[in-house]
Formats: structure tokens, C-alpha cells, sequence
């Protein structure tokens, strides 16, 4: 019975094909948009719940004072506290190329140690303190006020070396900015990225903001993590009257913020995602009706013989959800091999990641996908009366 | 005994509001190992009455006993069953599955019995060597001749080898040397395999072949 199916998916190998392909198409476009849904989720899981980050409280993009650093170490509880800010820059070479870029004071390496390995660094000409907790590999780096530490993804996509001087041009600091390449860097959780830029918050303050001390966020660690509640309360309430107040969150619970920016994007993506599919079934179901109309005499000389209608509704269900099943796989499959690890449209999130439970649903989808369109004309099959059935041969 | 009795059988088609008697009380007995040939004008019920004995269709009325067994009121799936072990039907357009080569045609109503493979394969063979084409087996329909293609069907009609044939219009498709070659066939699957074959057709030299004939016009049968 298999051999029928078999031999009926290969009557008309061009049509299978094509049907075949528009589900692989779909599958590949819905487990893609879903893994639009799966990095932002896997972006949320870089913040980790025993770090905290302070922000203004009006907004993400106003300042900071460089003053409230003092205040913030003084709080109990709060271990180390290093700080970072949006560049915002652009490589002239290469415009529509974004990624990420951070100053970051020395105490980050430390704060975000168990995140990263170094992995090629250049050697120190001149003796630095490298902080304490920080990789002593990063000497060359903290030894430079113009050098930077690369994501070792973004340098094999951008075809920097190490040891190379290269150039950014500011767009919130207006300018040209030279870097030179002094480190790469290894994400150990894929969620963090192989695709940012940081340098010495030092050069910024001085080049870009006259001395000003203005600070983005400030992240901590902490001694503690289940005191963090207590801490955030002690911070905010510190600051409650100043100018400006801040707003304090788990890193996991300030990346989420940042992933709401996105509003209602993911909901567009799965209204896609799911309008993808469902015109594909429409189609899918148009093929195999046409399918199985061309072959009405067929199951009446099959019934004939004495196929019941049992085993004629089997093998058109079993056709269709061999083609969607076989698309299914092969565009799930796909996106999970083409799509996972390349960069997150924008460059700010962490390489595209896609869930194998996206791919599951995209397979079983697919699966949906054949029972329903065979659904329709397996019932017709099934139910064609043989004498109806023959007269359309003869 | 009978292999086939009819009795009183009615059949009604419906065309929308119009009602078509197309067999009106009609009897037949045909006993064991005969070779029937029943002729007729069109429209006049022969191939209606073929797919009632051959329980493809069932009557509005009457009743249909093959080898013993009452058809007329048998459910769809216990009647395909016994379809593919009593029956062996031959069509006049032969109805070969163009995708399957002679050999996998023939063993399609051996794919619903519990068989192994190489026997299913041993059985088709032999069925396409009774009839001729032993050297076919590997042929699909389009590189056969009309003639072969109906002894393919033949040999699908026999391989499960039920104990009644039915052939409707069995020679309607073919050359004068392919439809007699054909005939001897059947004449020689009558005397030498015993099996009770019903042939409809519309050729006088055809209906010499059987060893009855019956006239069919307006659901009415006479000899």
C-alpha cells in the first residue's frame, strides 16, 4: 500500500516538488519569524538575576551623573559597580553594518568575567594594572585609552585583525574615533553575542562628552542576589528626590524592558508566521484536490478490486502528509541550520537563535498542514461510489 | 447449485426529481462454471447488472447471492472484502494503474490478503504467464498493446483466483486479433480453471463464445 503512495507522489514529479517546496518556503519563513521570537527571548536570558542595572527613571536614553557611582558602592549588599554607554557609531566602510558598541569603565571585565573568554589578545608593551577578577590577558587593553575588545563573530565578519587600527564614525558623539583592536572576545552563553564592540569609557568621557561623566547604566554585582530586592529599594529610595531619580531592575528584568520597545513586532510576526501557513495549506489542499480529481476512475478501479474506503482515505492522507511532512522537515530543518547564528536584524540582540521547540511546532505544523489538505479529498476519495468513479474512466 | 442467483431484484437511479427503472424484477440463476454472455442494447441495464453481482452496486430491491453468500444488503467494507476474494472483474478500458508495471498491477489485489512479498511476486507471475505475458512483467501500460494490457487485466482479474469473472464489454477496445485472442482466454479460464465468468457485450461473435447468452432491453431479461 506504502508502494502506492510512493509511486503516486512521483506520477507527477514537478507538481510534488513545487508543493513541496511552497510548504518548505512557508515552514522555513514561520520557524525564521519564529526565531525572530526565540532570539528576543534568548535576549531576555542575557540579563542575569544576581546583577542589577540602574537607569534614569524618566528614560533609558537620559544620563546618569557619574557622581551617584560613590553612593550606589556604598549601598550594602552591593559587591562591584561598573558602567557602560550606548556609542551608537558606525563603521564607514560599511554604514548599514550595525553592531554594538559600549564604553565600559575597567571594573566590567570583572562584573562580566563568567560571561566571556578572551581569546586572542595583543601583548602588553607597557606594564597596566589589570583589575583584580579581570583577565590578565586584557593587559595590552587597559594599557591604551583607544583600544577595544571585539566579539570574535564580529571580527571574523568584518575582516579585522588583531592588532588593527580601526575607525568608527560617531553619530550620538559626532566624530571619527580610531580604535585599535586589542582583544576578542568569546561569549560563553551564546545569548550574550560574539557581535559587540566595548572600549574604555575613559576615551568616550574625554572625547565625547568634554569630562562630563555622564553615565548610561550603571550594572552591580552583588554580594548577595537574593538580597536584591532590599538593594533596589535602598537605591531608588536614595534617590527618589534627586535629579534625576532612578529606576533599578534585575539585568533579566531591564533586558525584558528592552525587548518591549519592540511593542507589538512580535505579535506581527506571528500573525505572519500563521498567514504564511494557512495560505499554504490552502494551497497544499487545492493541489491534492486536484490530485486526487485526476485520479477518480483510479480509486474506483482500486474499490473494485476490493480496497476499502478505510485504506483509499489512508492513502491520500498518507500522500499529503508525506509532501507537507517532507517540506515540513526540510523548512524547519533549514531555518534551524541557515538561520540559527546569523545577526539579529538591528545588531543590538544576540545572534539569531531558533528554539527546537519553534522547529517542533514548525514540524508539526507541517503535519497539520497534510491532514487537513488531505483531509478534504480523502473523504471525497473514500466516500466516491465505484459506479460514479468508473463511469468518469469509461 | 447456483454460483450466482438474482432474485427479484430492482434497481431505481435517481436523476433529480426523475426516477430511472433500470432493472424491473429481474431473475437469474447462472450455475457453476458457465460462461455467460449477456447482450443488449445501451441503456438497457447489462452493466448494471454486472455491478450488482459484482457487488460494486447494490439493488433497490431483490436480492444478489454469489457462491452462496446474500450481497444485497452487505456493509462497504465487509463487501470490498469479499470482493477482492470472489470477484475478478475486467473492464472494457482495462483500468491499469499507468504508474505500476504489468507485474505490480497484477499484484495489487494481493496487496489486502496477508501475503510475503516474493509470494506476492511468485502468484503475479504466474498469472501473467497463463496469460501470455510472462515476458511482460516489467512492461508499464503505455508500452503494451491494447490486447496485452487487457490480458494484464485478465491476469489482475485471476491472480486472487476468485471463483467468478466478470467482464464488461471485455473485446469493445480492441482489434479483431487482440479480441479474439482475448476470448480464447476467457474460454480457456471456463473449461480448464472452472471459473463462472459474465461477459457484457455488444458483438454477436463474442456472445457466440459463451455457452449462454441472455438478452437484456428495459430492465427485462430474456434468452
Amino acid at each position: 500500500m506504502l508502494k502506492l503512495v510512493v509511486v503516486n507522489l512521483f506520477r507527477n514529479p514537478l507538481r510534488t516538488v513545487l508543493t513541496m517546496a511552497s510548504v518548505t518556503v512557508a515552514l522555513f519563513l514561520f520557524c525564521a519569524l519564529g526565531g525572530i521570537l526565540d532570539t528576543l527571548q534568548d535576549s531576555i536570558k542575557v540579563g542575569s538575576e544576581s546583577r542589577l542595572v540602574v537607569r534614569n527613571k524618566i528614560s533609558l536614553v537620559q544620563w546618569l551623573p557619574m557622581a551617584y557611582r560613590q553612593r550606589i558602592e556604598a549601598v550594602p549588599g552591593v559587591k562591584r559597580v561598573a558602567l557602560q554607554n550606548w556609542f551608537g557609531g558606525q563603521d564607514p566602510a560599511d554604514p548599514k553594518g550595525f553592531f554594538a558598541q559600549f564604553a565600559v569603565d575597567d571594573p566590567y571585565y570583572v562584573v562580566y568575567g563568567p560571561d566571556i573568554d578572551i581569546v586572542q589578545a595583543s601583548d602588553a608593551v607597557a606594564p597596566a594594572a589589570v583589575p583584580e577578577g579581570a583577565d590578565p590577558k586584557l593587559a595590552a587593553y587597559y594599557a591604551e585609552q583607544t583600544a577595544c575588545v571585539i566579539g570574535e563573530k564580529l571580527m571574523a565578519k568584518k575582516g579585522w585583525k588583531l592588532g588593527q587600527t580601526i575607525t568608527i564614525a560617531g553619530t550620538i558623539f559626532p566624530g571619527s574615533w580610531p580604535f585599535t583592536i586589542r582583544a576578542v572576545y568569546r561569549a560563553k552563553k551564546k545569548s550574550f553575542g560574539d557581535e559587540t564592540m566595548f572600549f574604555h569609557y575613559k576615551y568616550l568621557n574625554e572625547k565625547g562628552l568634554g569630562g562630563f561623566g555622564a553615565v548610561g547604566t550603571y550594572v552591580l554585582e552583588l554580594n548577595e542576589p537574593s538580597q536584591a530586592s532590599s538593594i533596589i529599594h535602598a537605591i531608588d529610595s536614595q534617590f527618589e528626590n534627586a535629579a534625576p531619580a532612578t529606576l533599578t531592575e534585575t539585568e533579566q528584568a531591564f533586558t525584558a524592558g528592552f525587548v518591549s520597545m519592540y511593542g507589538n513586532v512580535p505579535f506581527v510576526l506571528r500573525v505572519i508566521g500563521l498567514a504564511i501557513v494557512f495560505s499554504i495549506l490552502l494551497i497544499a489542499a487545492n493541489t491534492m484536490m486536484t490530485s486526487i480529481r485526476e485520479r477518480t476512475g483510479e480509486y474506483g478501479v482500486l474499490k473494485t478490486l476490493g480496497f476499502t474506503d478505510g485504506a483509499v482515505f489512508a492513502m491520500v492522507v498518507t500522500e499529503a502528509a508525506v509532501i507537507t511532512l517532507g517540506g515540513g522537515l526540510l523548512g524547519a530543518l533549514g531555518a534551524k541550520l541557515v538561520v540559527e547564528g546569523a545577526s539579529f536584524p538591528g545588531g543590538f540582540f544576540p545572534a539569531m537563535s531558533i528554539y527546537w521547540g519553534t522547529v517542533l511546532t514548525g514540524i508539526a505544523i507541517a503535519v497539520v498542514i497534510g491532514a487537513v489538505s488531505g483531509l478534504v479529498p480523502a473523504v471525497q476519495a473514500s466516500r466516491l461510489r465505484i459506479v460514479d468513479a468508473l463511469r468518469r474512466v469509461e | 447449485m447456483a454460483t450466482v442467483d438474482v432474485r427479484d431484484v430492482v434497481k431505481v437511479y435517481r436523476r433529480q426529481t426523475e426516477e430511472v427503472r433500470v432493472l424491473d424484477s429481474l431473475s437469474l440463476k447462472i450455475p457453476d462454471g458457465a460462461f455467460v454472455a449477456l447482450m443488449g442494447p445501451s441503456g438497457s441495464g447489462k452493466t448494471t447488472l454486472l455491478n450488482l453481482i459484482g457487488g460494486v452496486d447494490q439493488p433497490t430491491s431483490g436480492d444478489v447471492s454469489v457462491d452462496g453468500t446474500n450481497i444485497a444488503r452487505m456493509g462497504g467494507s465487509a463487501l470490498a472484502r469479499w470482493r477482492s476474494s470472489s470477484i475478478g472483474y475486467i473492464f472494457q478500458l482495462y483500468n491499469l494503474i499507468p504508474v505500476l508495471t504489468a507485474q505490480e498491477n497484477v499484484e495489487l489485489p494481493l496487496l489486502l490478503v496477508s501475503m510475503s512479498g516474493s509470494e506476492r511476486k511468485k502468484r503475479a507471475k504466474t498469472a501473467l504467464e497463463l496469460v501470455g505475458l510472462g515476458d511482460r512483467v516489467g512492461h508499464y501500460p503505455r508500452q503494451l498493446s491494447g490486447g496485452q494490457e487487457q490480458r494484464v487485466a485478465i491476469a489482475r482479474a485471476i491472480v486472487s483466483d476468485p471463483k467468478v469473472l466478470l467482464a464488461d464489454e471485455p473485446t469493445g477496445d480492441l482489434d479483431r486479433k487482440s479480441a479474439e485472442e482475448v476470448l480464447q482466454l476467457l474460454e480457456r479460464l471456463n473449461r480448464e480453471f472452472k471459473k463462472t465468468i459474465v461477459m457484457v457485450t455488444h458483438d454477436p461473435h463474442a456472445a457466440e463464445r459463451a455457452t449462454t447468452r441472455y438478452h437484456l432491453d428495459k430492465g427485462v431479461l430474456s434468452n
